[in-house]
């Protein structure tokens, strides 16, 4: 599994609070992001059944799923009458679904909204609009830039990488009404909606981000919002938690806006880290034992009461956004994460429909190469290096040789 | 390994007695044998997984698609060469390589010359010289990346408002020049290696030679073209081989300063990128066994080059 804080809170509850009760007992691999894709793609494409249960996003979920590599989960929720499916936000269980069934469960999820300072705004007699649009945002950049001396108007990522600039980046495009592939499989990335949105991405941020955007990931954007270097800020409603924590310099200072949008409704993304079992495990009954424990409603409540309400795997439950404990230090944020987590629909992103699901990614196996490399050139553009129409052409390249190849297989 | 040196030689205190060829032959393998067992290792270690890459860069191969894996022929290697962003790999990874060799190399000479005076501290400043050279990669280019170049709160921009007043220009280094920051950092951690096995040459120089050539009236530029640098000229050789074969695999700074973006993605880091992210065995191991040949033909030239410009002196 992936090493992130809230899975290893995870292996250390496990043995005392999981195994002590069902006498299961779990053994864990915990890996880097990139590691954890890479060992377990090679995992369960060879179906070694080395491991029973893999974190896997919903990402790759539609992907195992239609190479059959992990099994679909509504016998086992059927079965189990303590599992409360029903609780589990829709989007969510959406998009770690294949042909109608589940195959996976959530363990926390996360959307996107635009995080902003409420004092610098007010003190410019500046006001956020419920539902923002990008032209808005753009406005407000150019009022709130100098804003405070080193203060930036928005902090947009630049940094290459499908899973750094090209996340908020496609969700731009998609709202612009751009979109990679036409459902026959044309490419569409230096196509007119396309284009548009990624000059508008990069000339707000040229014009009035932070400096040295080409290298601002999500750390560098969440430490220059942390730091008073920028007065909004567009990323996952994970960084809330931070934000907010005790001790960050702009604790009850922010306000939070949905997705900013053009031509669709929201245009919030969808991740979430959640549990498949492999097709080749022999232990697949242990392995649901495992996945609705660690997915359930009580996991939530017994990391709140041990470790705080702070560290609880949110964002996947309706009823954790009920639970007065949990509301108690996520109040400023909780209610525009619930929203734009609903809001998010996988299977109509964009203007135009897609051939495969997913918002900030596109749910098949080339994307995360595709993405990389056109990331590259585009944070050569936000670096002045290349212009959009050179960087959209090698990416329509890129693009095409691999809807080649999926016409191909449509054809066969 | 002295087996050569003292094979010819007769061992002190045998009698003059010829032995026979079988006991020759005993002889040379009781030496051999014990070596046998690390020789059969490194083969393994080593040639093996080459061979694999050879034979899987033939091989259509994506994780994704296991039911889809056979051999292709030349494609994957026909790709290498067609693709764009392969293409720019290797101009990227030659521009590093030979610009850092380079740069390294002079500045690695200047220095190992100064610190072969000998002055007050000379040990301490060649201890402080080396440093860079041990610092773990990674480190180093996490430090140049933040610690120096960054626009915000780097030492660099720091010093030019020091210099010239709150309103220095703050310019963004990295997005501004990628491929010389990444060079630049490069430079500062393998300079120390080129100075140190040109330091070891320059110590190795007869003194009493320089002394006479001085006494015949040689002024001091006079004694380095002509005595010191074809003294030195194995050494430069094995240095540029060395670093161009270490640096052609730069990978932690491309990873770090700039994530291969602006134009700075190297084969290794395309390779990484090809194999981690894309799950295409077959491309990634095409690109390898590429970048290898790569590497044997930049060996040669650098050698070739270096020995064509001592011939011509001589």
């Amino acid at each position: 599994m992936v090493n992130n804080p809230q899975m290893v809170d995870l292996q250390a509850l496990t043995a005392e609070h999981f195994t002590a009760e069902t006498g299961i007992a779990v053994n864990f691999t915990a890996l880097p992001e990139n590691d954890v894709r890479a060992n377990i793609s090679q995992e369960f494409s060879s179906q070694a059944g080395q491991y029973d249960v893999a974190s896997l996003s919903n990402f790759e979920i539609p992907i195992y799923a239609g190479a059959g590599w992990i099994v679909p989960m509504d016998d086992f929720i059927a079965a189990d009458e303590d599992y409360d499916q029903e609780d589990i936000l829709d989007s969510l269980e959406t998009s770690l679904s294949y042909e109608g069934q589940v195959y996976g469960q959530p363990f926390y999820g996360e959307s996107s909204f635009l995080m902003y300072r409420k004092d610098i705004l007010e003190a410019e007699g500046l006001t956020m609009p419920e539902q923002p649009t990008w032209p808005e945002v753009a406005e407000l950049a150019a009022q709130l830039d100098g804003a405070e001396p080193g203060m930036a108007g928005i902090c947009l990522r630049g940094l290459p990488g499908w899973g750094q600039v090209m996340a908020p980046l496609t969700t731009v495009v998609n709202t612009f009404g751009g979109n990679y592939f036409t459902v026959d499989w044309e490419a569409r990335v230096n196509a007119p909606e396309f284009t548009e949105a990624v000059t508008f991405y990069v000339d707000l941020v040229q014009e009035h981000g932070q400096s040295g955007a080409a290298q601002s990931g999500f750390t560098e954007c969440l430490n220059n919002l942390t730091q008073g270097n920028t007065a909004m800020w567009y990323d996952a409603t994970s960084a809330a938690g931070s934000l907010e924590a005790e001790g960050s310099p702009v604790q009850g200072l922010l306000g939070y806006a949905p997705a900013p949008v053009v031509e669709t409704d929201s245009s919030g993304w969808l991740y979430a880290w959640s549990w498949g079992i492999q097709a080749a495990s022999e232990k697949q009954e242990e392995a649901w034992e495992f996945i609705s424990w660690a997915s359930s409603q009580e996991y939530e409540e017994l990391v709140g009461e041990e470790l705080g309400w702070t560290s609880v795997p949110a964002g996947k439950r309706a009823s954790t956004y009920e639970n007065e404990d949990y509301l108690e230090v996520a109040s400023a944020f909780a209610e525009p994460t619930l929203r734009a987590i609903q809001e998010a629909d996988p299977e109509n992103a964009g203007v135009e429909p897609s051939p495969v699901p997913g918002i900030q990614f596109l749910a098949m196996p080339e994307f995360p190469a595709m993405g990389t490399q056109i990331s590259q050139d585009i944070s050569s553009a936000i670096a002045g290096r290349l212009s959009v129409d050179e960087a959209l052409d090698q990416g329509q390249e890129l693009a095409e040789d691999i809807a080649e190849i999926y016409r191909a297989r449509e054809d066969s | 390994m002295s087996t050569q040196t003292t094979a010819g030689r007769k061992a002190p205190g045998t009698a003059a007695g010829q032995p026979s060829q079988t006991m020759k032959k005993a002889g040379a393998w009781a030496r051999r044998a014990p070596l046998l067992p690390a020789l059969v290792f490194v083969i393994v270690m080593t040639q093996l997984p080459f061979a694999a890459t050879i034979v899987i860069s033939f091989m259509n191969w994506n994780a994704y698609y296991p039911d889809d894996i056979g051999f292709t022929g030349f494609d994957n290697f026909v790709r290498v060469f067609t693709d764009t962003n392969t293409r720019e790999a290797v101009v990227a990874t030659v521009i590093l390589t030979v610009s850092i060799v380079l740069l390294s190399l002079v500045l690695g000479l200047a220095i190992a010359l100064l610190l072969d005076r000998k002055f007050l501290g000379r040990g301490i400043v060649r201890t402080m010289m080396i440093t860079p050279f041990l610092v773990v990669p990674i480190a180093a280019a996490l430090l140049w990346k933040h610690a120096l170049y960054n626009p915000e709160y780097g030492l660099l921009n720091g010093l030019l408002t020091l210099v010239l007043g709150a309103d220095a220009p703050q310019p963004d280094w990295i997005s501004t020049y990628p491929l010389p920051s990444i060079i630049v950092s490069l430079v500062w951690q393998w300079t120390p290696f080129m100075m140190l096995i040109l330091l070891a040459g320059l110590q190795s120089r007869p003194l009493d030679v320089i002394e006479a050539a001085r006494l015949d009236g040689a002024n001091n530029w006079q004694i380095f073209t002509h005595m010191t640098l074809p003294h030195l000229r194995r050494y430069l050789e094995l240095s540029t081989l060395l670093g161009a074969i270490y640096i052609v695999q730069a990978f932690d700074h491309v990873f770090t300063i700039t994530q291969g973006g602006l134009g700075t993605a190297n084969l290794p880091y395309f390779i990484y990128q090809t194999f981690y992210v894309g799950q295409d065995y077959g491309r990634a191991s095409a690109a390898g066994v590429v970048t290898v040949l790569g590497t044997i033909i930049i060996g040669i030239l650098a050698l070739r080059t270096v020995f064509s410009m001592f011939k011509e002196e001589s």
